[in-house]
């Protein structure tokens, strides 16, 4: 197999380029409590807004009666659906949610009306007087009911291969995963301020600061450039921030009032706020020739989008095109439906549609190794694909890296802890306060894997904007990306700083209209995207400055030949400014046909993890001892905050696998807080070993692949797939409750 | 309501509200590492330390807090140079969007303060109640451990 990483080092003297770990420039203000999150700001004489909410799945709204808000003394507004200026509605690709209830709320905590106070508590009590009469409608909250209504956002068919092929050994299968809050620990704030003539500053914590802003001009009524987005201190993200929430909001109340005004929402509003990851249920079938070949899947995919669309249609495509896992097939039939109900909307949520699917096929991969009496690993060797092969589901042949078999080998290969839990009780699943006795433990180890696409699919348009300017003592590189604290803001300095062997790199955070589009911090995309933009300026900033002095190398110092500095950066630059701007964009993908045919991605990861469990059988509880990891990145930019990245995500997948999920009772949310809605701690976090695949891929910096998703799409199956090992039972809904574990 | 605090060293006269918890008043004063991730008392993202022991500065009544020596993470440093836990924080990779970073150092804090030398279990139990949603803990962990040696050492 050939690669061809997109540029080779010039100098790898540099201190802080790639491959090393320098610190994170922001790191210094974040422990100093110095860091400004959205919710951090301030502005003279500003306001405070809170959201009216539907406490209903589903009503009309009969009337809304403004005055006993109004009446209460530093209320100065309450907008609804009718002081939207312009659009109505907004959404990403659909622009079918209401920016306020239109006259019937479809989902629990849909917004109604914004306040805007003086302060925050009289914002709350304002919220809390605005008289809404509704009348309460039927809820559609069941998936399957909308799906025979035909109540559906996007219906995917992915055909491929002979529709005859039978296997000899079938196995069958039904399986469940909940409702999941990304729970980033900062809440949704931000702050607007108009300037006065008619415009609107937001300073707000998103992930996408330029499609955020072609919604909002758009509802607010004005030109593109009277509205600018800033982004602000980001406390996490995981997808949540992908969908517009209170940002059209605050600019309505900053316009309507004159005054800038803050806002941020409680926990509770937060889960109701922002789209959570789809719940599914999935059927799938396994068919394979006695000597464990894969020759057909069939599975129906149903996962349900809500009350709006949001990116439901992105979301249910990636379950489809991933459906059947890193493996060959000869014949596969997918069916998958994004249902509309009237539950709270699901959208975004690291690993987007990848996790779902991944849960049932590799569970059914190991009832599939049980059926042929194989060992789950060889079977899973058998049919790994590789880089040069054909997706069975798409038919798209896979350009670069694509190391399945080794991903899985290399972890394979890894040491398991030792046996049992030991004698410290603390260590029993439970904790000390439990009362499971170390006799009472099973010990599983389950194993998965996974993987996804990398950046955005299906013919999209997707690009990244980045400049890079020589200044007399470094580099500026400006971006409009969101650094959600996974720290990017470090990786493009030490791409910059490999491309120019300049070490003194500034990342500046720009506006709207400061900058174009760097795309979305989502579908782990930033490290090659805006990475490969700053890559290409970096490099162009280079040559021009080498030109400039007639050749050498650069550095810090000026351009050098023969280790003697014959010009500074100053001196470079008194013929004028060096400043580069690149859009860049990844390999084109193409539409899908009819049946899902394309190609329709621009690249792919894979990942596999292994997991070891205690279980008390019994009592039903687990205490997740151990999850090890391989995962294909490319190109270890930053190695430390690479494997921060997979510890990260790797515990949100044991969330998933055994504690997190968002109870919906007819719509309604019924755990919205940390309370109920159950996080894992340090006392729940596994231990977790690494191993890195760094096989270069065809377009990333450097050969560097985005690593943010795959450690969430297999740890959850990996898992369960070990609570299965050491109960016997089959588990085929995540997350497992005490009560599955236990058989009551 | 008055409510007079001693806040990083130096004495602060705050308004408060009847209702108002201590994190609202620190917010008040400016000192916005008191990060509000639930006001519940389920994250610890507004821990800090009161007459040196570790609360959650939501759940305490900003009226029940007069006369109280208080410190936040703005105190943490002393002339310019980083607490050995910010250090640790910082070096260790414990620190990705930093929203809970406020909140594990000023618990971690109290921690090294009573047990100079934890091990990962105790470090485990004390900072169980300190939610970090990017990191997975175990460079929290790390950090701590590492922060404890550099104290040991006398080292910041
Ligand atoms: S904000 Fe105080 S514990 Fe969460
Ligand atoms: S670093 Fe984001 S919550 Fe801890």
């Amino acid at each position: 197999m050939t690669t061809t990483p997109t540029a080779v080092p010039t100098t790898t003297a540099v201190a802080g380029g790639i491959g090393t770990s320098p610190l994170r420039p922001d790191g210094i203000p974040k422990v100093r409590g110095e860091f400004a999150f959205s919710g951090d700001l301030h502005e003279e004489g500003m306001l405070w807004g809170a959201t009216v909410r539907s406490p209903h799945a589903r009503a009309r709204i009969l009337s809304i009666d403004p005055a006993p808000a109004l009446a209460i003394p530093g209320v100065h507004a309450v907008l609804t659906q009718d002081d939207v200026p312009g659009r109505k509605t907004c959404g990403q690709a659909v622009k079918d949610q209401p920016v306020l209830a239109d006259g019937e709320t479809r989902f629990w905590g849909e917004p109604v009306a914004v306040v805007a106070a003086d302060d925050a508590e009289t914002a709350a009590r304002a919220a809390a007087a605005v008289a809404v009469r509704y009348e309460p409608l039927d809820a559609l909250t069941d998936p399957g009911e909308a799906e025979r209504q035909g109540s559906v956002f996007r219906t995917m068919h992915v055909v491929n291969g002979d529709p005859d092929r039978r296997g000899e050994v079938v196995v069958e299968g039904y399986y469940e995963t909940g409702t999941i809050d990304q729970a980033m620990l900062g809440t949704e704030a931000g702050l607007a301020v108009p300037d006065g003539e008619g415009g609107v500053d937001l300073y707000v914590a998103t992930q996408w600061i330029h499609e955020d802003h072609e919604q909002l001009y758009a509802s607010l009524g004005v030109e593109p450039g009277a509205a600018r987005i800033h982004l602000s201190g980001i406390g996490g993200a995981f997808g949540a921030r992908e969908d517009l929430t209170l940002q059209i909001h605050l600019c309505m109340l900053a316009l309507h009032t004159g005054r800038p005004v803050k806002m941020v929402l409680d926990r509770a509003e937060s889960f109701a706020a922002h789209v959570h990851r789809h719940p599914s249920r999935m059927w799938y079938r396994h068919e394979a020739d006695p000597d464990g070949t894969l020759v057909r899947v069939e599975a129906k995919l149903i996962f349900d989008g809500g009350a709006y669309q949001t990116t439901s249609h992105a979301v249910i495509a990636n379950g489809a095109y991933f459906a059947m896992g890193p493996y060959h097939c000869e014949s596969v039939d997918v069916v998958g439906i994004a249902t509309r109900t009237n539950n709270p909307p699901n959208g975004a949520m690291r690993g987007f549609g990848a996790v779902q699917v991944c849960f049932a096929y590799e569970a059914q991969m190991d009832k599939l190794a049980a059926a042929l009496g194989m060992d789950p690993i060889d079977l899973r060797l058998r049919n790994a694909l590789d880089a040069g092969d054909r997706l069975p589901t798409t038919g798209q042949v896979i350009e670069g890296a694509f190391p399945v078999a080794e991903v899985i080998r290399s972890l394979a290969a890894m040491p398991l802890p030792d046996a049992g839990p030991g004698g410290d009780p603390r260590h029993l699943p439970g904790g000390a306060g439990l009362t499971t006795t170390a006799a009472d433990i099973r010990r599983g180890v389950g194993f998965a894997v996974g993987f996804k696409n990398i950046a955005f699919a299906e013919s999209f348009d997707d690009y990244a904007e980045a400049r890079v300017t020589l200044t007399p003592d470094g580099l500026l590189v400006e971006t409009a990306a969101a650094e959600v604290g996974q720290g990017m803001v470090t990786v493009l300095q030490q791409i910059a700083r490999t491309a120019t062997g300049i070490e003194q790199v500034e990342v500046a955070f720009v506006d709207t209209a400061a900058i174009g589009s760097a795309g979305s911090t989502s579908a782990s995309r930033q490290t090659q995207m805006t990475g490969g933009a700053v890559l290409e300026a970096a490099e162009a900033v280079r040559d021009e400055a080498l030109r400039r002095a007639g050749g050498g190398t650069l550095s810090g110092e000026g351009v050098l030949r023969d280790g003697v500095v014959v010009a500074t950066l100053a001196d470079v630059l008194a013929e004028g400014p060096i400043t580069e701007l690149v859009r860049f964009r990844h390999p084109p993908t193409t539409a899908p046909s009819e049946t899902g045919q394309g190609d329709l991605h621009a690249g792919f990861s894979v990942a596999a993890h292994r997991a070891v469990v205690d279980v008390d059988p019994d009592l039903g509880l687990v205490r997740v001892v151990q999850v090890d990891t391989a995962q294909d990145v490319g190109k270890a930019l930053h190695p430390a905050a690479l494997v921060g990245q997979l510890e990260g995500g790797i515990l949100q997948g044991v969330g998933m696998a055994v504690m997190e999920e968002l109870r919906i009772d007819d719509g309604v949310v019924r755990n919205a807080s940390f309370t109920d809605y159950l996080l894992p701690t340090i006392l729940d976090a596994p231990d977790v070993e690494a191993v890195l695949i760094e096989e270069p891929d065809h377009w990333g910096p450097f050969g560097a692949k985005g690593v943010g998703e795959p450690p969430t799409i297999s740890s959850t199956a990996a898992v369960v797939a070990a609570i299965r090992d050491a109960t016997g039972r089959d588990l085929t809904r995540a997350p497992v409750r005490p009560e599955d574990v236990a058989g009551v | 309501m008055k409510v007079t605090l001693t806040v990083n060293g130096i004495r602060r006269d705050a308004d408060a509200a009847p209702g108002d918890s201590l994190m609202d008043v620190l917010r008040g004063l400016g000192l916005t590492s008191v990060k509000n991730g639930c006001d519940n008392g389920d994250c610890g993202s507004c821990a800090v330390l009161v007459d040196g022991a570790a609360v959650n500065a939501c759940l305490v009544f900003a009226a029940r807090s007069e006369g109280k020596a208080i410190t936040t993470l703005e105190g943490m440093a002393t002339e310019g140079s980083l607490h050995a836990l910010q250090t640790a924080m910082l070096e260790s990779g414990a620190v990705q969007c930093g929203f809970c970073t406020p909140g594990i150092v000023m618990t971690a804090a109290e921690l090294l303060e009573k047990n100079p030398e934890p091990t990962d279990r105790e470090i485990d139990e004390a900072m169980a109640g300190n939610f970090c949603r990017c990191t997975g803990y175990t460079k929290p962990r790390d950090a701590i451990r590492s922060a404890a040696e550099m104290l040991r050492e006398g080292r910041r």
